[in-house]
């Protein structure tokens, strides 16, 4: 399934946005982690933002870079938001209130739960009423994310995807069950045409194992921990690809026995 | 509330022991009805088990496993229980159910779970069929599995949306939803199939937002609409093509007075509408699966379902809503899901 790249949004520990990946990838800078920016989305009205929950915050900050980049309209964009926790920041808080002799859920908290929270919120800061599909994948979730947008491409559905992973770590006790590294965020606009602002062509084959490839990582080991301890940051090898911009090949790990083979190609001048 | 009665006595077998939590063993108790499992071991003889992707809808898996272990934290530590831990990725986990029907199948085919609140196991069907039309696999087990837990019991009574009886969709008195459990699992292949012909056909759907509130429905019912048309053109079929809307019909009053906006707009009363919320419950993130059964029999036998506990209908409503059974032959359905985050889609089945 061959797609179009047109915009990129990324935020994480040591990363504020794509520009500083890229350099960070393109100019082997050396990696420091130690500051996780936080996540500002303007498009989000600022009552809402406050309201907001980190996972939200988060997604729509990369989302939003993404589009701006693409110079793209969002509302032309059908969405995909893939997570393999969603909302655990919320989940913790709804466990604590109902671990008490007078249990309740606050109506807010209800509806920020629901793993298509940010999907639902970006639908309406950005008035998009495009198709919208929330998934999740375990470890697998940048995978699954990644072919759901390619198939609603390649089906001559969608024009236009904007497709969002993010993953952040729960507040403790939750914590123990799945302990993420740091909270990530990646964003691509992504389409099956060529445009003018296409940077890029990803040709994506699901591959049944065993392939005989491991899957593809970091160049600096410094960004290992954050590849494998987050499943957001699987994306982290396309990045540093698209990064250097060079035609290369992306494997990355599906479910326990599948593969997925990213044909990556910078896209050449657009034709007048 | 609909509860399926003595749940937590199903076991999975031992290999699978982890999985257990009470949405898992919802869905083991589905793909055991109706000769279900033995149809799948038969389709990966004929496909190959990476061949047969897996693809299911939930909204809250098995939030309850997590709900409990916070309630048995440690006093000084706070920890969760330690037997729970490493539970946590087959249990509380989004993907668990996924996981553990590709498992208990013996599929490896691609495999996720779609999480968009009540519309969550109609917009599996949508993805299969795009799976199936991009060639990532030959067929897919959808399905929808949801299971009652404290979030969404305490959730939805917060926003005053359950009611304290049975539902009565588009009632004139209708006080609200009442919540249900539920596992019901498809086997979707290619038309071209060269086994046995199934009976019934996908024939389209539709996807769309709302783009304007987490929680209510858009007042017009325009998001609603534009799924329905999408799904119509997907379908390639026009109004009067349709022989019976199945409504999402969730009986508050917001979702039906809606719901039958769009309708009445797109069909002017033309075409009979009811939803089977009344025998069901609201299955939240298995509602799609479960209508798509639903709507199978009603293909199959000719039947429309009246709106169950529903005594007088919404003075206020234009469409043709049905209070009584029907039985007419029926050649296809359009079945309608909302979902919060103003998350619509709609499905169209036919007889082939």
């Amino acid at each position: 399934m061959k797609i179009f790249v047109h915009g990129v949004g990324v935020l994480g520990p040591g990363i504020e946005n794509w520009e500083s990946c890229r350099r960070l990838f393109k100019e082997q800078l050396p990696y420091d982690d130690s500051v996780i920016p936080d996540p500002m989305p303007s498009i989000l009205p600022a009552n809402e933002r406050r309201r907001s929950s980190d996972a939200v915050r988060l997604s729509l900050q990369v989302a939003q870079e993404a589009v701006q980049h693409s110079q793209l309209n969002p509302k032309t964009m059908a969405t995909v938001f893939a997570s393999s926790g969603g909302e655990v920041g919320i989940l913790h808080k709804i466990c604590q209130s109902l671990d008490s002799s007078m249990p309740i859920v606050s109506p807010t908290l209800f509806h920020q739960s629901v793993h298509n929270a940010a999907a639902g919120y970006w639908s309406i800061a950005s008035g998009s009423q495009r198709p919208s599909t929330s998934l999740a994948c375990y470890d697998s979730s940048f995978g699954g994310g990644l072919l759901e947008a390619a198939t609603l491409l390649s089906a001559n559905q969608e024009e236009c995807v904007l497709f969002v992973t993010y993953d952040i770590p729960a507040p403790f006790p939750l914590y123990e069950t799945r302990p993420l590294i740091a909270p990530f965020a990646v964003a691509f606009v992504l389409s099956k045409q060529t445009l003018p602002n296409s940077v890029a062509m990803l040709d994506i084959t699901l591959l049944p194992a065993p392939t005989g490839h491991m899957p593809t990582t970091m160049a600096d080991p410094s960004f290992e921990p954050l590849r494998s301890g987050n499943p957001a940051a699987r994306s982290l090898p396309l990045l540093q690809t698209m990064a250097t911009n060079l035609a290369s090949c992306v494997y990355v790990d599906f479910l326990d026995n599948l593969q997925l083979r990213i044909d990556y190609q910078p896209c050449p001048p657009y034709p007048d | 509330m609909g509860k399926v009665e003595r749940l937590e006595e199903v076991s999975l077998k031992s290999s699978l022991s982890h999985f257990t939590c009470r949405n898992n063993q919802l869905a083991l108790l589905g793909l055991q009805q109706d000769g279900f499992e033995d149809q799948i071991a038969e389709a990966r003889q004929h496909y190959g088990a990476h061949r047969i992707g897996i693809l299911i809808g939930t909204s809250t898996a098995g939030i309850l496993e997590t709900e409990h272990a916070y309630q048995q934290k440690d006093p000084v530590t706070g920890r969760l229980p330690a037997t729970f831990i490493p539970r946590g990725q087959y249990t509380q986990d989004a993907f668990s159910v996924a996981h553990f029907v590709r498992k208990y199948l013996e599929l490896t085919g691609p495999a996720m779970v779609i999480s968009t609140a009540c519309s969550s196991s109609a917009k599996v069907f949508a993805t299969a069929s795009r799976y199936i039309e991009a060639g990532l696999c030959e067929a897919v087990v959808v399905g929808g599995v949801d299971s009652l837990c404290l979030t969404t019991l305490y959730g939805f009574s917060a926003l005053q949306l359950t009611s304290p009886g049975p539902c009565r969709p588009c009632d004139a008195d209708r006080d609200g939803l009442t919540i249900g459990e539920a596992a019901a699992f498809v086997f979707l292949e290619k038309s071209s199939t060269k086994r046995d012909r199934p009976t019934t056909a996908l024939l389209g759907y539709g996807e769309s937002c709302d783009a304007y509130h987490m929680s209510h429905p858009h007042p017009t019912g325009q998001g609603a609409l534009l799924s329905m048309q999408a799904s119509l053109k997907s379908s390639a079929l026009s109004p009067s093509d349709i022989d019976y809307i199945h409504m999402h019909g969730t009986a508050t009053v917001a979702n039906d007075q809606t719901e039958d906006r769009a309708i009445a707009t797109m069909f002017q009363g033309h075409t009979p509408c009811s939803s089977t919320k009344g025998w069901t419950g609201h299955t939240l993130g298995a509602a799609g699966a479960v209508a798509v059964v639903l709507g199978d029999l009603c293909l199959q036998y000719g039947l429309l379902p009246g709106c169950l506990n529903t005594n007088t209908v919404d003075p206020t409503f234009s469409s043709q809503i049905l209070i009584e059974n029907r039985e007419q032959p029926v050649r296809s359905i359009m079945s309608n899901f909302f979902g919060f985050g103003g998350n619509n889609c709609t499905l169209i089945l036919g007889k082939r």
